[in-house]
């Protein structure tokens, strides 16, 4: 018997991923936004993803959607449990969103757009980083709701997630510059990869070890013998792709090293995955506990398979109408 | 102030704001598609120049409808947690079906009808117009679906857990009794508050100069949309509210002011201050068994009162009774506006007549203001109950403390006030200049940085 649950989660946890591969370099973006140089190259950098960030924006409203649909309880706990880092991210989406049009615009005030611009990006990047480290914490939950304050998100460690998905966003975003422009900006960018790569990979490292010691479940997930065989591979892993990302970089490949830095994202993602399998809120209720009934699962599992791939293929259309570097001639 | 109250608060701000942009943007994407279609049919250059017009504002206001689209779907968890735990399996599916079918369909077009028409041809280009007008209905489609289903819960079981589970069929959840009627309804409410923008904006710069061809175009086409949509959607409103005395009729009560029970034939209270204390409706004028004759055609029908209704279970009717005077008012001017241009017409002047253009650009706001007064007849309306009859708003909130539901109440306030106020001012600037013979594109975004400037290829496309 196929497990509607199980897939239930999978799309969710795909939809997450998506959301992170296609909305990560876009904030990214902004969060680099002030090292550029007014003019030019900020409207280059604005341009390179002024088509698509709508789109990409969309996976969030996927996967808070989706939750909400397969797994109400989850949503009815996670939502008040992280209730300042959630409206801070909206709040920071809004400033970012409506920044791309208003800059252009309002001539005068696109100082104060760009701004915008980059301080919604930090806030939503940094909001969604706490609430990720929030969640693994661990939140109060009693009966079938949150049970904490207001405040419980808030500690070290949700502090420290927070600031390595800034970091995280950012290499992200210097690698699809580095793919999508040219020229000064472009080797702009490639330094900063090559430094924000040293800062991911820090800030992997230590919100890892600090992971292990949230709750005795992620220590004997990871730690335990012979489980210990199976995950020690995604450090490994993560390893090596480091050293591919720093060669394609030093060969001054274009595409590689966005592709390399994805696939480290996926990396922390599958450990993720590791830690807190089968929990849809971390060490405190199951997939199971909180699914929707198999009718509401069956339903929406009709519309999903038929529509996430015709998503998809038009998704891809799109970026592949708008593909090439960004400012040159020949790329009409 | 408890944390209900400022929930509440905080759900009718950010909906409130956030439907004005949509209640805009299904109608404009629509007219922008029959203007990029009649572009391509005609090959007249005054569409293509309407069109670039039109989507330099559509960017904005749709920009605007995302942001403030992705809090609705949060507003729903982080403030109504409770609510969201026990009807989340049977709406929960239906909001997932607006994401994968309407706003991915929105925002995956959107960039290349926005930037890519130089790069994908006017015809893939009018496709990717098509997707966007679709994405837009398809969306009103479900999350009206959801907000009927509240209103008139149908074809659920309720569990143990006291949570609602979907019954055998999603077509009678999907299709319950309300929604045809209020679909048509808010649809052609958003295809009137677009035309009346569109009006107002033509009639503007007709008073400036009267012989511009775009003014005169919008013009015409918005004027042409007041005379043929105001009396059918007259007509859907009269169903709609058929539809609620039936399914709903405590919110017609409140709707028409009827505190007392009326065995022969109840009155139509035209004004009046409703006082919910003393129950009865002060000052009121009224039209003697005309309300009955409205709602049953019949004026010996009887009609119920509120003082069938525990005071528990009442909406509060001063905001209803209101409200709804205020969409019907709005209602009847909008079909006096589309009569007086069939007249204009007739008489060769819809060009040449300054007081009807003073009147449509009095009436721009008119449809805003008309769908955010019908939005609160029907919400207020369905109060004090989330889903009506079964789930009470009081039980539906989320377990958090005053203090941080009112300090997000204000932060909102704040951002959105900013934010989109300045959006509005950015909208009333490209409304005030005259749409010209050679439009600039939509946006100087790619374009600006591209190199090249495939401004004169449009053109010479439009003039074709």
């Amino acid at each position: 018997m196929i497990d509607l649950t199980v897939i239930w989660a999978c799309i969710i946890g795909f939809a997450i991923i998506a959301y992170v591969v296609m909305d990560g370099f876009d904030l990214g973006i902004g969060i680099l936004f002030p090292f550029f140089k007014v003019g030019k190259d900020r409207d280059t950098a604005m341009n390179s993803i002024a088509p698509v960030w709508d789109g990409n924006e969309t996976w969030l409203v996927m996967g808070v959607g989706g939750l909400f649909a397969a797994f109400p309880l989850a949503y009815a706990i996670i939502l008040p449990a992280l209730y300042a880092p959630m409206i801070a991210m909206l709040l920071g989406l809004v400033f970012r969103g409506v920044a791309f049009e208003f800059r252009w615009r309002d001539p005068a005030h696109r100082a104060f757009w760009d701004k915008a611009f980059t301080a919604g990006s930090v806030v939503a990047t940094f909001a969604q980083g706490v609430a990720l480290g929030a969640l693994l914490q661990g939140i109060t939950v009693e009966g079938r709701s949150y049970a904490g304050g207001w405040w419980e998100w808030l500690s070290p460690f949700s502090l420290l997630t927070g600031v390595g998905l800034l970091v995280g966003y950012a290499l992200l975003g210097a690698c699809w510059l580095n793919w999508k422009t040219e020229g000064g900006l472009q080797r702009q960018t490639v330094t900063y990869a090559g430094r924000l790569g040293i800062g991911l990979l820090v800030m992997i490292g230590v919100i890892s070890l600090a992971t292990l010691r949230l709750e005795t479940q992620y220590y004997q997930r990871w730690l335990n013998f012979p489980g210990v065989l199976a995950t020690a591979q995604v450090p490994l892993a993560t390893l090596i792709v480091t050293i591919f990302f720093y060669r394609s970089l030093r060969l001054k490949r274009d595409a590689q090293p966005f592709f390399w830095a994805l696939i480290l994202f996926g990396l922390c993602l599958i450990g993720l995955g590791v830690s807190i399998w089968p929990d849809v809120v971390p060490a405190r209720v199951t997939i199971w506990e909180a699914a929707a009934p198999v009718r509401s699962q069956l339903f929406m599992l009709v519309g999903a398979s038929i529509m996430v791939p015709v998503i998809l293929t038009y998704t891809a259309w799109s970026y592949w109408v708008f593909r090439g570097k960004v400012g040159v001639e020949g790329y009409h | 102030m408890d944390a209900i109250i400022l929930a509440r608060a905080q759900f009718a701000f950010t909906v409130s704001f956030h439907f004005l942009f949509p209640a805009f943007s299904i109608g404009l994407a629509s007219y922008l598609a029959v203007l990029e279609a009649l572009w391509l049919r005609t090959g007249k250059g005054v569409y293509a120049n309407l069109f670039r017009y039109w989507l330099k504002i559509f960017a904005v206001v749709f920009a605007m409808g995302v942001v403030s689209g992705i809090v609705m779907s949060y507003q729903f968890g982080t403030n109504w947690s409770v609510f969201s735990d026990k009807a989340g399996p049977v709406i929960g599916p239906l909001m997932a079906y607006e994401v994968l079918t309407a706003f991915f369909l929105e925002a995956g077009f959107l960039g290349v009808m926005l930037f890519g028409i130089k790069k994908v041809g006017r015809k893939l280009h009018f496709l990717a117009t098509l997707a966007v007008a679709l994405g837009t209905f398809i969306s009103a489609f479900w999350i009206l679906s959801v907000n009927s289903w509240m209103q008139t819960p149908v074809g659920y079981e309720v569990a143990a857990n006291g949570q609602f589970l979907p019954g055998p069929s999603w077509l009678t959840i999907i299709f319950n009794p309300s929604f045809p009627y209020r679909l048509f309804h808010t649809v052609l409410a958003a295809y009137l508050t677009t035309a009346f923008i569109v009006g107002a904006v033509g009639g503007w710069h007709l008073l400036k100069d009267r012989t511009n061809p775009g003014a005169r175009k919008m013009f015409s086409m918005a004027m042409w949309m007041a005379a043929i949509v105001a009396p059918v959607q007259i007509f859907a409103g009269d169903m709609h509210g058929l539809n609620t005395l039936e399914h709903q009729p405590v919110k017609v009560m409140a709707m028409e002011g009827h505190f007392q029970s009326h065995p022969h034939g109840a009155p139509l209270i035209l004004f009046g201050i409703p006082n919910s204390a003393e129950q009865r409706v002060d000052y009121a004028v009224e039209i003697p068994k005309a309300s009955s004759l409205i709602l049953k055609h019949e004026l010996e029908a009887p009609l119920q009162g509120l003082d069938t209704v525990p005071r528990a279970d009442q909406p509060p009717v001063g905001i209803v009774f209101w409200a709804f005077r205020v969409m019907v008012g709005i209602g009847f001017a909008m079909l006096g506006i589309g009569l007086l241009s069939l007249i204009a017409r007739w008489r060769k002047t819809l060009y040449d007549w300054p007081l009807l253009h003073r009147f449509a650009v009095l009436m721009g706001p008119s449809g805003l203001i008309a769908v955010l007064a019908g939005w609160i007849v029907t919400e207020v309306g369905r109060q004090p109950f989330t889903i009506y009859g079964l789930l009470r708003t009081t039980q539906s909130a989320s377990p958090l403390d005053a203090p941080a539901v009112a300090s997000s109440l204000l932060a909102f306030v704040a951002v959105y006030f900013t934010v989109f106020g300045m959006g509005i001012w950015y909208l009333l600037n490209l409304m005030k200049k005259p749409p010209e013979a050679h439009e600039a594109p939509p946006s100087d975004a790619p374009i600006r940085s591209a190199g090249i400037t495939p401004a004169p290829a449009i053109i010479e496309g439009a003039s074709a």
